[in-house]
């Protein structure tokens, strides 16, 4: 019963996660990308999350805080790009 | 395991916030609308999804709660360090007709003058 | 689960076309950091738990800051150039 709920949300994440790819794809301008590879990350934080619950290994979770950590450092470049170059 | 299911409820709650900031992230008609509906929901959505992964499997606590407290801060800090390259190279927000109150130009106004 | 595969690697596809075809370089290199983010979680999904950890911090966030960086100064030595050449062209027609 549970692993069935569990399994519902970890397909709404993905279903969530296509989604937000498509404003990537079809953003009009540079920001509208860079917002949407900003939820992309999270989504997939949340979708390694739910990898690890799945699959049992505890190790997986060390890679959604490398990524945290350096999908930040990436948006804030980005940004800091777009105010007055890097 | 009411714990369990407990914790299949939160998380199905939270991916529901999940697919409503994609789904912002879609329909909005603006960057900033974009950037507010993508942020906060994701935010929010991210959070609940991890306290419903964290009861259900007792031994992710630590790391879940590491990986809260960095989401919590981070996510809120690149949308704000985003929207304010955005204003900054001149991009005015879609309904600026309603309300347009800029309290960040009167500021920078202001530390210009003195 | 092949379903998921499937999906991810077709989106994966997609971002690639999608960069290179880009017009704009900068949202060129941010959907090339797509594509390792999609690439990182099928490499987590094939059980490779440690080059999915290098390819999200290497491919996803260095590169991308990397070429940023490359590009940022690129174009900053294209304005001086073409403003050392203008001011060579106007000191020509004066002489």
């Amino acid at each position: 019963m549970a692993d069935f709920i569990y399994s519902i949300a970890g397909s709404i994440a993905l279903l969530a996660f296509v989604i937000s790819f498509y404003r990537i794809i079809a953003g009009p301008e540079l920001a509208d990308r860079v917002v949407a590879l900003d939820t992309m990350t999270i989504l997939s934080l949340s979708g390694i999350v739910f990898l690890t619950h799945l699959l049992g290994r505890m190790i997986y979770i060390d890679i959604a805080l490398v990524y945290g950590l350096m999908s930040f450092l990436g948006v804030i470049a980005v940004a800091r790009y777009i105010e007055r170059g890097l | 395991m009411v714990l369990e299911i407990l914790g299949a409820l939160i998380a199905l709650i939270g991916s529901l916030f999940l697919l409503l900031a994609s789904i912002g992230i879609i329909r909005m008609p603006d960057t900033y609308n974009r950037m507010q509906a993508g942020t906060k929901a994701s935010t929010l959505g991210s959070l609940l999804f991890f306290l419903g992964i964290g009861l259900g499997h007792s031994g992710l606590w630590g790391k879940l709660l590491v990986l809260s407290l960095f989401v919590l801060i981070t996510n809120p800090l690149s949308s704000h360090v985003l929207a304010r390259a955005l204003h900054f190279i001149g991009k005015s927000p879609l309904l600026v007709g309603y309300d347009s109150r800029d309290d960040l130009a009167d500021d920078m106004n202001q530390m210009e003058e003195l | 689960m092949i379903v998921v595969y499937i999906l991810l690697g077709l989106m994966m596809l997609i971002a690639a076309v999608a960069a290179i075809q880009m017009r704009n370089i900068v949202s060129a290199i941010i959907t090339a950091g797509v594509v390792s983010l999609i690439g990182s979680i099928l490499f987590l999904l094939a059980g490779a738990p440690d080059v999915a950890m290098t390819e999200a911090a290497i491919g996803s966030a260095l590169t991308t800051v990397i070429f940023l960086f490359a590009w940022s100064r690129i174009t900053e030595q294209m304005k001086t150039d073409k403003k050392s050449s203008e001011h060579d062209s106007e000191g020509g027609s004066n002489d």
